[in-house]
Formats: C-alpha cells, sequence, structure tokens
C-alpha cells in the first residue's frame, strides 16, 4: 500500500523490511547502539516469517523511548498513556479477537508503572503477545532508576548506587500464568526472532524479555561508555538454557545471563475464550427455559 | 430472544436504568472496577452482557478499566465504565488520552461525599469541575446530569449519541440519589429510539489521514484491522497522527479539540424551563436537586412570588447563552447545589454583574429541601 501521507520522503535507500514500516518518518529518535530497532526487526521479520495479514497486525505501545515504536510500523499503531498499554490493548483484543494484538514497550512501562497490568493480563491469560524491551533504566528520561535497574548500579536517581532488588521478569510472569515466557536480548536477533515466530502462533498470554542496551543513560553510568560495550557484556555473559527454571534466572552483576525459551504452556484456553464459552452457556440455560 | 432493548414500562434503579440505557444504546463492552455507590451498574450488566453478546471484564483498577474502554471503541465497539469519585480521580489519566486520540466512549459518575474517599454511601455533587478539568490541559468535554431513573437511562443513551457524533469521551454526572432510588422507567419501541454512529472514513486506506477533520471540525474514524494502517498518540499530532511536538501543531490540535465541541454549544445544551417567562428570581439547578427546586418555585408562585426554574441538562459544556439570555430579565439567580458553589460560579460569570446571584451549598451526604430553597427565594423576595 502506498500511502499519501502528509510530508516526508521515502528515503533512497530502502530497509529490507519496508513493505512493514513507514520509512517516511525516518531517521528515527532512537540513539546509536539503542537494542529497540533490532528487536522491532525481529519482530516484523517474525510476523512476515508466520503470514500474518498486516492489516490484522495491531501495535500497542506506552510511553518511554519503546512508546514511539508504534509510529514507525506501518501497522495499526496505538501509542498509549505511561503504563497502561496492557489494559488498552485487551480491550482491542477482546472486540476484534481476530486480530493480532502486540504490545512493545519497555521495563518501565510494563514493570513499574503497569506492573499490576502485567500480572493481571497474565493471570486472565488475555491473547497478547508482550515484548518488553529492559534497558535497567529509565531512557527517555534521563536516566532513573527503574523497577529492573540491577543491586549497585547508578542511576541519575541512585547516584550512590541502587540498594532495591530487580524484577526478575520471566519468573514474575511465570508465577502469574502466562503461557510462553523468553528472554533473549537485542544482539540475538536469529534467535529473538524465532522465539517470537514461536509465540505468534500460539494463543494466550506470551511474554518476551528483550535485554537492550542503552548505552547513552545506563552504559554511560555503569562502566559501559562505549557504544558496544552492553552489547559486549551481553554476549560475554550470555548462557542459553531452553526450559530453564524461571526462579534461577534473576539477573545479577558478573553471573551468567541466562537465555532461552523457558516455558511453554499449552492447551489453555485464552480469556476471550473462556468468555465466549460462558456467553454459550448462560444462552443455552436461557433457551432451555424458553 | 433477543432481549437488548426492555420495552415496556419497568420499576428500576437509577444505576440499572443506567445500565438498560446502555444496553440500549448498542454498549458491547463494559470495563469497570467495584465502587460504592456505583457497582450494580457492573453487576446488572455482568447479568445482561452474556445474554446479547457483551462482554464485561472487571479490571484491577480504575486506570486499566478506562483504559480498555478506549482501546474497545477503537476496535469498534460502544463502550462505557461506571465508577465514583475515587475511580474517576484515577480515570482522569485515560480520560484525557481519550480526548487526545477523540475516542467516543462513555463514563458514569455516580458521585458520592468527596474529597477523598469521604462518604462512600451517601450523594453529593461534587465533582462538576473535576468533570470539566480533571485531567491536564485545556480541553473541552460533554457531561449530562440525571435527576432520576427516567433520565438516567434517557440520558445515557443521549451520552452515547453524543460521544459518537463528537468523537470525545462523555461523562454522566449522576449521583448516590439517583443511582439508588427507584422509579418508573419507560423503554419505548426500539424503532423509536435514535441511535448515532460515529462517523466512518469515506476514502480508501491510501487516501486516509486519521486526524483531517471534516468541516465540522470531526475526523471520519477508521477501527483496528480494517486495513487504514492509522496511527495514534496522546503526543501532540499532525493529521496524520505522528508525533509533532511544536508549538503550531499544538495550537492547531488543540484548538480544534476545544473548537469542534464549542461550535455545536447549541446543539449540545439542553435546559429544561419551567415558569421563566416572567421570572424575577430563576433557581439554576441540576442532577437530583432540580426536583426540590421545582417544587420550591411552585411553593414560591402559590404565594405570587414570580419565580422560575432553569434545569441544566447539559452541564459540560456550560449552558452560557441560556443564562446570559435570562440574565437581562432575571434579577436574582439562586443556586442549590450539593458542593460549595461550583455551577454557582459558572452563573455568576455568565451573569456578569446584571443581576445577582445567590448560592446555597450543601457539602453532600443528604439533598436539599423544598423547603430550604424556598426559604431563600422568599428571603430574596423580600428584599
Amino acid at each position: 500500500m502506498n500511502h499519501k501521507r502528509i510530508g516526508g520522503e521515502k528515503p533512497q535507500e530502502l530497509h529490507p523490511m519496508e513493505g512493514w514500516l513507514r520509512s517516511e518518518r525516518m531517521p528515527h529518535i532512537w540513539c546509536a547502539g539503542c537494542g529497540i530497532g533490532p528487536t522491532l526487526y525481529a519482530w516484523v521479520r517474525a510476523l512476515d516469517r508466520v503470514g500474518i495479514d498486516k492489516t490484522k497486525v495491531v501495535y500497542v505501545s506506552g510511553i518511554g523511548c519503546c512508546g514511539r515504536g508504534s509510529g514507525y510500523l506501518d501497522v495499526d499503531g496505538f501509542h498509549t498513556t505511561h503504563g497502561r498499554a496492557i489494559p488498552f490493548a485487551t480491550g482491542i483484543k477482546l472486540v476484534k479477537p481476530d486480530l493480532c494484538v502486540n504490545v512493545i514497550s519497555g521495563d518501565g512501562d510494563l514493570f513499574s508503572i503497569g506492573g499490576n497490568h502485567f500480572i493481571h493480563a497474565c493471570r486472565r491469560n488475555v491473547d497478547l503477545l508482550v515484548i518488553c524491551t529492559n534497558n535497567f533504566i529509565y531512557g527517555m528520561t534521563g536516566g532513573q532508576l527503574a523497577a529492573t535497574s540491577l543491586r549497585g548500579d547508578y542511576t541519575t536517581t541512585t547516584p550512590y548506587g541502587n540498594v532495591e532488588q530487580p524484577f526478575n521478569t520471566p519468573h514474575l510472569a511465570d508465577a502469574s500464568g502466562a503461557v510462553y515466557i523468553a528472554r533473549w536480548t537485542s544482539i540475538h536477533v536469529r534467535l529473538l526472532e524465532e522465539s517470537i515466530a514461536e509465540a505468534l502462533r500460539m494463543k494466550g498470554f506470551r511474554y518476551i524479555e528483550v535485554l537492550s542496551p542503552c548505552p547513552v543513560n545506563y552504559g554511560r553510568r555503569n562502566k559501559l561508555p562505549g557504544v558496544f560495550d552492553t552489547t559486549e557484556w551481553f554476549l560475554q555473559s550470555s548462557v542459553v538454557r531452553h526450559g530453564a527454571n524461571t526462579s534461577e534466572v534473576q539477573i545479577e552483576k558478573g553471573k551468567p545471563i541466562i537465555l532461552g525459551n523457558f516455558v511453554k504452556r499449552e492447551k489453555k484456553l485464552s480469556y476471550y475464550d473462556e468468555l465466549k464459552k460462558l456467553e454459550e452457556k448462560v444462552k443455552g440455560a436461557a433457551e432451555a427455559e424458553e | 430472544m433477543e432481549k437488548t432493548v426492555l420495552t415496556g414500562k419497568h420499576f428500576w434503579y437509577g444505576n440499572i436504568a443506567i445500565a438498560e440505557g446502555a444496553i440500549t444504546a448498542g454498549c458491547r463492552f463494559f470495563a469497570g472496577y467495584p465502587i460504592t455507590p456505583a457497582s450494580e451498574i457492573a453487576e446488572h450488566i455482568s447479568k445482561r452482557f452474556p445474554e446479547i453478546g457483551g462482554l464485561i471484564v472487571q479490571f484491577e483498577d480504575e486506570l486499566a478499566s478506562m483504559a480498555a474502554i478506549l482501546g474497545a471503541s477503537w476496535a469498534g465497539a460502544k463502550s462505557m465504565t461506571a465508577t465514583s469519585g475515587p475511580g474517576l480521580s484515577l480515570m482522569m489519566e485515560n480520560l484525557g488520552l481519550g480526548v487526545m486520540m477523540e475516542v467516543p466512549t462513555v463514563v458514569v459518575d455516580i458521585q458520592r461525599g468527596g474529597p477523598s474517599t469521604g462518604l462512600p454511601t451517601l450523594t453529593a455533587q461534587g465533582d462538576v469541575m473535576q468533570a470539566k478539568w480533571g485531567s491536564h490541559g485545556p480541553y473541552e468535554i460533554i457531561a449530562l446530569s440525571p435527576d432520576s431513573p427516567q433520565e438516567a437511562f434517557d440520558l445515557t443513551i443521549r451520552c452515547f449519541n453524543l460521544a459518537e457524533k463528537y468523537r470525545v469521551p462523555v461523562i454522566l454526572l449522576a449521583s448516590e440519589t439517583v443511582g439508588h432510588s427507584a422509579g418508573k422507567v419507560v423503554v419505548p419501541p426500539k424503532d423509536e429510539i435514535e441511535l448515532i454512529d460515529r462517523k466512518k472514513p469515506t476514502v480508501p486506506p491510501e487516501e486516509y489521514l486519521p486526524y483531517k477533520p471534516d468541516e465540522d471540525l470531526i475526523p471520519p474514524m477508521a477501527h483496528a484491522g480494517e486495513g487504514y494502517a492509522f496511527c495514534t498518540t496522546g503526543l501532540t499530532h499532525d493529521e496524520n497522527g505522528y508525533p509533532d511536538v511544536s508549538a503550531e501543531a499544538q495550537e492547531k490540535l488543540v484548538r480544534r479539540l476545544n473548537d469542534k465541541i464549542r461550535i455545536h454549544i447549541e446543539e449540545i445544551v439542553d435546559v429544561e424551563e419551567e415558569n421563566m417567562e416572567d421570572a424575577e428570581i430563576a433557581v439554576v439547578s441540576y442532577g437530583q436537586v432540580s426536583r426540590p427546586a421545582k417544587r420550591a418555585v411552585k411553593m414560591a408562585r402559590e404565594e405570587g412570588i414570580k419565580a422560575g426554574s432553569i434545569k441544566l441538562v447539559t452541564i459540560w459544556p456550560f449552558a452560557e447563552n441560556v443564562i446570559q439570555k435570562w440574565a437581562k430579565q432575571v434579577k436574582v439567580f439562586i443556586v442549590p447545589e450539593l458542593n460549595y458553589g461550583q455551577i454557582y460560579l459558572e452563573v455568576r460569570r455568565e451573569v456578569a454583574g446584571d443581576s445577582e446571584t445567590v448560592s446555597i451549598p450543601r457539602m453532600g451526604g443528604r439533598l436539599i429541601t423544598p423547603q430550604e430553597i424556598y426559604r431563600e427565594i422568599k428571603k430574596v423576595s423580600e428584599k
């Protein structure tokens, strides 16, 4: 489809996933070395590979660097409020269950301000794919402490080091009942793409954490000042362990980072299916009465 | 048998009338969080929706509920939530998003005493100003206030129609005494009820600009999954729906968001006037207080006092033209309300010194009696 949108020219050299992008909006706002771009690349490649009709893809984001992504992809995109992407997406999905609804947002958005919505959507098994780009920091607002910042991390609001325990988000998703849980990094684009493709073929609440470098606001303050230093840390420390016990995948400094496809639960009815099953029961009982 | 419109006579609580009004208007998605004195709306819809194919979700909080009804509306459903003051405070975040993204949806507020947890089970009208500007930023919104179960039913339908027409969240500003009082509600035959649906795009997807308004300043609305590949954001945006954080874009967009309501004010504003032809004293009221107010006017008329009643059915946008018109004739406006004078200040502003204005403020907890209002009319008339 060739949109006649106002302003902006298509660049001369086209991106390999051109059909999925609003390339007239490039360059994007993300910094050099950021992991959001590769993550979205893996996502659209997976959508393409699985063969999902582009007109049925919905991209819902919250606030933060990652929130801006929904405006760069050529699908129905919703840039919502801070932390509320999941309930907003739930509303879309329940009304139009045939749509492929994706929430792609940051760790601050999904686990601090939106943490409650995350665990409840897991619990209900809402049919959503949720991808979290976890960069351990509030990037857009200038590098403040996140619920995922590691112990000892320096941020603009923990100038003497972080004393809080970070979330182990795969474990949180597991305890809350997500049907698919994986963790990759934005460097592992091929493996990430495979994992996303696998998740896209499933129903129910699916969660993928993507560790993502933020050289400007995380790396710079935490002895990883170069564009590729965080990437290097991920490559050096990553260990792939499919099916790992999620209680054992907490990220800690100086220890291996466990990646992999951790959890796959089959044959659990999605929230919509449960509601429709209930509706059939109610309607059946009413007809029997008549 | 499809039981969507329950044509006939009923004896309903206000909250039930609101739920049935929503169903009649075509609402098929409800999201909410339990709160006194609004819970009966969600409880009734929980029973009714599975019979008619609607979906109700009890969310983890009001933040999620408000977000979900926006998402549901974008997917094409008529959607609603119902709450009371403390919940309304939480909903302000995504109410603002609804204004910015121009999402038709309905928010019911069964007002109780505040601030804070206040009087959970007792009536009030303290959320009037919150309904107008409770979310941040300069915007216009629509709010209607019913005085009885019948009017709660009728106005709920009108809320949906206004939301659909103007692409804005509309607030039904009811109160505990309306929600919890029972009365006769007549539901007309289905074909006699006027329903309005949002404007849809008439151009092919490749020519569609999601925020390009028509002459009425309202842009047609595509739904998710229809192939329009639109994007929308709470950021200031251009006609593409792309973020444009410049003073120029802000001026253009926010001015239109306000003007699309302001230029239609005559169409939106609804007031009921009684005994106003020769009135020198006018009682301006809304919601359940309009019932004792009308009674007080009747008592005054029996005493030969030239009193009249102006009942505001539409609270926002304010009936400025109506008040300005009567200010030329009326010597004193009396405004009884269950707060410390929120609409009173609006009336005084529109009167602009042409007439005297008197407030009868009650902080909530109980209604104002006809006698209390009558005594004020009497006192004013003897001046």
